[in-house]
């Protein structure tokens, strides 16, 4: 693959980093819709250190989740991963079939997904045993004695009281929160490597978030597992991720560690996301300061920078050149924009 | 600021809204769920309260009751002076043109067979608010300026709009008939993040500019409420637990709920979340139906003892216009 200059620079500053479980290069997953292509997911890297949580952060239609759904190649007509690699544990996950044995022993064991609306996502008709046991007979070989105990004591593990009494209820017999329970302990009963948590909490109570996000922290260090946490809730990142990547427009506009993005963020919409957030502890009278204007369209996006049209920041180069690729900044700190936002801080401050 | 009995522009004392659970073929009762269980508060003229809590706590209901869209088992609601609390059908109508209702979904709440302009321009109608058709076109026109939307827009169905567009569409027709408050029921929540502080802007400017406007602001997240609210009441399982200042709320919480909820609040800036104490709550939101004897949080308190088990605490002013139902503070 032809990198252009600023990938080079973007790929062999990381290659000192030996402990990368998820390495996700240049996925593009395009719609085709009969409005045209919607390029949901176009060109986007990352990846995912062993026992680390990142936060995939983004507005609605920005491509968090197809892109995490194409990392388990659970995309369906009329989606398609056009382009990109996914390596895990040394092997392009892109060129197994979806449907293909190493695919299904990956999926679900090796990297298990949480999705947001935990009633659609378990089977009304089964009872949580049948549900949690079927992946343990599946994936871990497991007899029906021995995977019935070990679904108690994962569901034991994630907090749901009395699980010998309750294994046997359906879905509906429990709580929003609990069925997010369910949840986790069937996307750890594999011992996966990665968590994806997919807006794991949008659906439950303020209460019930911090008591969900505080059991997948404890989760995954006790499986010893990664944690993506797709969300728009910038404070659930704040609170948990150690890096995290900014969507917007189907692409990653800012990478950092969690101290940069919240401490020095260098991308206008970044910027403008953490100004237009009311805060807890904010001082009495601020003014929020909204980004103006509407997401893209995603049909038929101009090749320069999708969020040129809400910028404060906007340059020349902006209306003349292609979107950019990540740039480095310092560190784990690259963005996509040509402005110097730094030193332009001051002046749209000021406006 | 001292306060007198008269600028407060509703009075709500002992609200309660029973919804009966019935069973069998002759429909008989068999049960109540007590969705809203003693509720007392006040709104002044021009304030911004807001009314936060989790889901089946009862904050929707109590805004359905003040618009009399419930009629409440029991208790008074005073609206500018008046007793609505039991006011005949046919005079509610009256009222209703005085206290307008900004609803969750921009989605849902607009009719998508209705241009926006007719969509706004509606309550003037039903109210008899203007007398001429040119005076109609003229509101209507002030409307959509007034929350910045182009009234060339006028002639657009819903789904040409975008979500904050709709959200506009929405106050413009809670502010027709020149209302003295409005209950907004989660009037972001549906909305995009970086739509949303548009919205809020939005309401805050309207606030401002016109005199008097008085907002009861129905929501979950503590940080929008907090931010948009000049006192905050915060509610759990139909009852308000803790009513004060939204900074007091903030910097002082004393109901160990309150506690709690605000800890579970993430802020966005992890140099914070690294010094904050965190309080996880045991288990979940009881059900309304058979809500826990004496103090209804009890169950999940970090701070219970046995007596809190017998009675409901009412609340008690601990000084500096803030109010707390719990025996411990």
């Amino acid at each position: 693959m032809l990198l252009t200059p600023g990938l080079e620079a973007y790929s062999s500053d990381k290659e000192h980093k030996m402990s990368k479980l998820l390495e996700v290069k240049n996925l593009k997953t395009y719609f085709h819709t009969e409005g045209g292509v919607v390029k949901a997911v176009d060109g986007i890297f990352y990846h995912l250190d062993k026992q680390e949580i990142i936060g995939l952060v983004g507005e609605s239609g920005c491509g968090k989740s197809v892109s995490q759904l194409s990392v388990m190649q659970l995309i369906s007509t009329p989606g398609e991963i056009v382009d990109g690699e996914v390596i895990f544990e040394g092997q392009d996950l892109l060129k197994f079939e979806a449907h293909g044995p190493e695919m299904r022993s990956i999926r679900g064991a090796k990297i298990a997904m949480i999705f947001q609306e935990p009633m659609t996502s378990l089977n009304p008709v089964l009872t949580i045993s049948q549900q949690l046991t079927e992946m343990l007979e599946l994936h871990l070989k497991m007899s029906g004695e021995a995977a019935r105990a070990r679904a108690i004591e994962l569901l034991g593990m994630v907090g749901i009281p009395s699980a010998e009494d309750r294994i046997d209820d359906y879905p509906h017999q429990f709580s929003g929160g609990m069925r997010q329970r369910v949840m986790i302990a069937m996307a750890l009963s594999c011992s996966p490597e990665i968590l994806i948590a997919d807006e794991p909490t949008t659906a439950v109570d303020v209460t019930t978030q911090a008591q969900l996000l505080e059991l997948m922290k404890d989760m995954v260090e006790r499986f010893q597992a990664s944690l993506v946490i797709v969300t728009h809730n910038l404070g659930v990142v704040a609170r948990y991720a150690q890096r995290i990547y900014i969507m917007y427009a189907g692409r990653i506009v800012e990478e950092g560690t969690t101290k940069d993005i919240f401490g020095k963020p260098r991308h206008p919409y970044t910027m403008g996301l953490l100004k237009c957030i009311p805060r807890l502890d904010e001082e009495e009278g601020r003014k929020l300061v909204p980004i103006e204007g509407l997401p893209p369209n995603l049909i038929n996006m101009p090749p320069t920078c999708a969020f040129l049209p809400r910028c404060s920041y906007k340059v020349g180069r902006c209306f003349e050149e292609p979107w950019p690729q990540l740039r480095h900044l310092h560190d784990h700190h690259y963005i996509s924009c040509y402005a110097d936002t730094e030193e332009m801080r001051s002046e749209p401050a000021a406006r | 600021m001292s306060l007198q009995q008269d600028e407060a522009i509703l009075d709500i004392r002992d609200l309660k809204m029973y919804f009966p659970v019935t069973r069998g073929l002759l429909r008989r009762k068999v049960a109540d769920v007590k969705a809203v269980d003693g509720v007392t508060f006040k709104i002044r003229r021009g304030e911004t309260l807001g009314l936060v809590g989790e889901s089946g706590c009862g904050k929707t209901t109590i805004g359905r009751c003040v618009l009399r869209l419930y009629q409440p088992t029991s208790g008074t609601i005073f609206f500018e002076g008046e007793d609505i609390s039991s006011l005949p059908e046919s005079k509610v109508r009256r009222i209703r043109s005085k206290m307008a209702l900004i609803f969750q979904d921009p989605y849902s709440s607009l009719d998508p067979r209705q241009n926006a302009g007719s969509i706004v321009g509606e309550p003037l109608k039903i109210h008899q608010w203007v007398s001429a058709q040119a005076e109609y076109n003229d509101r209507v026109e002030h409307l959509f300026r007034l929350v910045g939307l182009d009234p060339s827009m006028e002639d657009r169905f819903p789904h040409e709009f975008s979500g904050g567009q709709r959200q506009r569409i929405g106050v413009a027709r809670a502010l027709a008939c020149e209302p003295s408050l409005i209950v907004c029921d989660e009037p972001i929540s549906a909305l995009d993040v970086s739509i949303q502080a548009q919205i809020i802007n939005l309401l805050e400017e309207l606030q401002e500019g016109i005199k008097g406007l008085t907002y009861l602001f129905i929501a979950h997240d503590l940080s929008v409420v907090k931010h948009i609210s000049d006192r905050v009441a915060v509610m759990y399982l139909g009852h308000i637990v803790e009513i004060t200042k939204s900074r007091t709320l903030y910097e002082n919480p004393l109901h160990p709920y309150t506690k709690a909820l605000l800890s579970a609040v993430p802020i966005a800036d992890p140099f914070v979340e690294e010094k904050r104490e965190r309080i996880i709550l045991k288990g979940e939101v009881p059900t309304p139906l058979n809500p826990p004897p004496g103090c209804s949080f009890h169950p999940r308190c970090f701070m219970a003892i046995p007596e809190c088990r017998q009675a409901v605490p009412p609340l008690h002013d601990v000084g500096g216009e803030h109010e707390v139902a719990c025996i411990r503070v």
